[in-house]
């Protein structure tokens, strides 16, 4: 397993965020994180990137307890813009490739271009959109096995949000990697998730793969209940 | 290939063979002629690369496509169009059919209606 969640709780003065929450997860699939604001999404791919401590169960990443060795194998990306506005693309690179050993930076700049940026551009001249696509491009750019990406698709414009789903459809590497994609914005990357799973008050409410669900004529429904 | 809306009623998968076939039966898509590469299709369409997969899989289960190995998958030289264009046919057909008689129309009426549009042309 390349994640094995047990029994995770995690509470923020007093009030619980993650609530003996569960899960497997195995190589070779997208998966959407759902569930409205407050469910505990973010807290969820913190946990597991190792940036905040549980209170109580396991976390294991490829057998090993999320720690700083794990860090190798979870390529995060936050929902929050950890760049300096001063910096350039190719600063924010350079700045990466000094803190990752797997950084590839022929990918990155070859991400660079798919996601239509430029190296000599400043940070603080960037859109919403621009700066989630250089956040992709940083995440994509580690060989990283398990690719957490904390709403990469909301409040941006259409055409940086197409942009990222055709990136992360072409880039994504099923022999070797797993992704998780926490969203709102599910009417449009609903074509890129093997499996949804929907949190609820910290714990998984529903969770199914979104094929059989097509076949069974139960997604609509179960998307519009969520989200409607 | 461009976007396609996806029905959420269906397997994307089997919306992808069917746009394939259709490509096919149009002459957009020649026998022996190379598909996109499966990583290319699902960034085209942006679904996710195990659907493609399992399309492709399936076009070459029911001999529609094969792949050479090291060279990609290509639509078979030997496909039959007409075979394909009937199967695309019968469940237009199909589909159509439940609908009308979701909507409580009888066989009569629906040869009917069916007659009538087809004298004034179909758009």
């Amino acid at each position: 397993m390349l994640l094995t969640a047990t029994d995770v709780t995690k509470t923020y003065f007093g009030k619980p965020a993650l609530r003996g929450f569960s899960y497997e997860l195995d190589r070779g699939k997208i998966i959407g994180l759902l569930g409205p604001n407050g469910s505990g999404k973010s807290t969820l791919l913190k946990a597991i990137a190792g940036l905040i401590p549980v209170d109580s169960g396991k976390i294991l990443v490829d057998g090993q307890k999320v720690g700083v060795r794990t860090k190798n194998q979870v390529a995060y990306l936050p929902e929050i813009d950890p760049f300096y506005q001063s910096h350039r693309v190719i600063d924010v690179l350079n700045f990466y490739k000094s803190c990752f050993k797997d950084f590839d930076t022929q990918r990155a700049e070859a991400l660079l271009e798919e996601l239509a940026l430029e190296r000599n551009q400043v940070i603080r001249s960037f859109s919403k959109g621009m700066r989630v696509r250089l956040k992709l491009v940083l995440t994509l750019s580690r060989r990283a096995p398990l690719l957490l990406l904390d709403e990469p698709l909301s409040g941006i414009d259409p055409l940086s949000r197409d942009t990222i789903i055709k990136a992360i459809a072409r880039e994504f590497d099923p022999a070797n990697q797993s992704i998780i994609l926490s969203t709102h914005e599910v009417f449009e990357s609903e074509g890129l998730f093997d499996e949804v799973v929907l949190l609820e008050k910290g714990q998984i409410k529903w969770q199914g793969h979104m094929e059989s669900l097509r076949e069974s004529s139960s997604l609509k429904r179960l998307l519009e209940e969520v989200y409607l | 290939m461009v976007n396609l809306e996806f029905n959420p009623e269906r397997p994307i998968y089997l919306q992808i063979i069917d746009e394939i076939k259709k490509r096919i039966v149009r002459g957009d898509l020649k026998p022996g002629e190379k598909l996109p590469s499966q990583r290319e299709l699902a960034a085209i369409m942006s679904v996710n690369p195990n659907t493609v997969q399992r399309a492709y899989r399936e076009l070459e289960d029911t001999k529609i496509a094969e792949t050479l190995r090291g060279q990609g998958t290509f639509v078979s030289s030997t496909i039959s169009i007409k075979e394909l264009q009937k199967d695309l046919a019968e469940r237009a057909l199909g589909e159509f059919l439940t609908e009308m008689s979701e909507l409580g129309l009888s066989h009569s009426e629906i040869k009917e209606l069916l007659e009538k549009a087809l004298e004034k042309g179909v758009e």
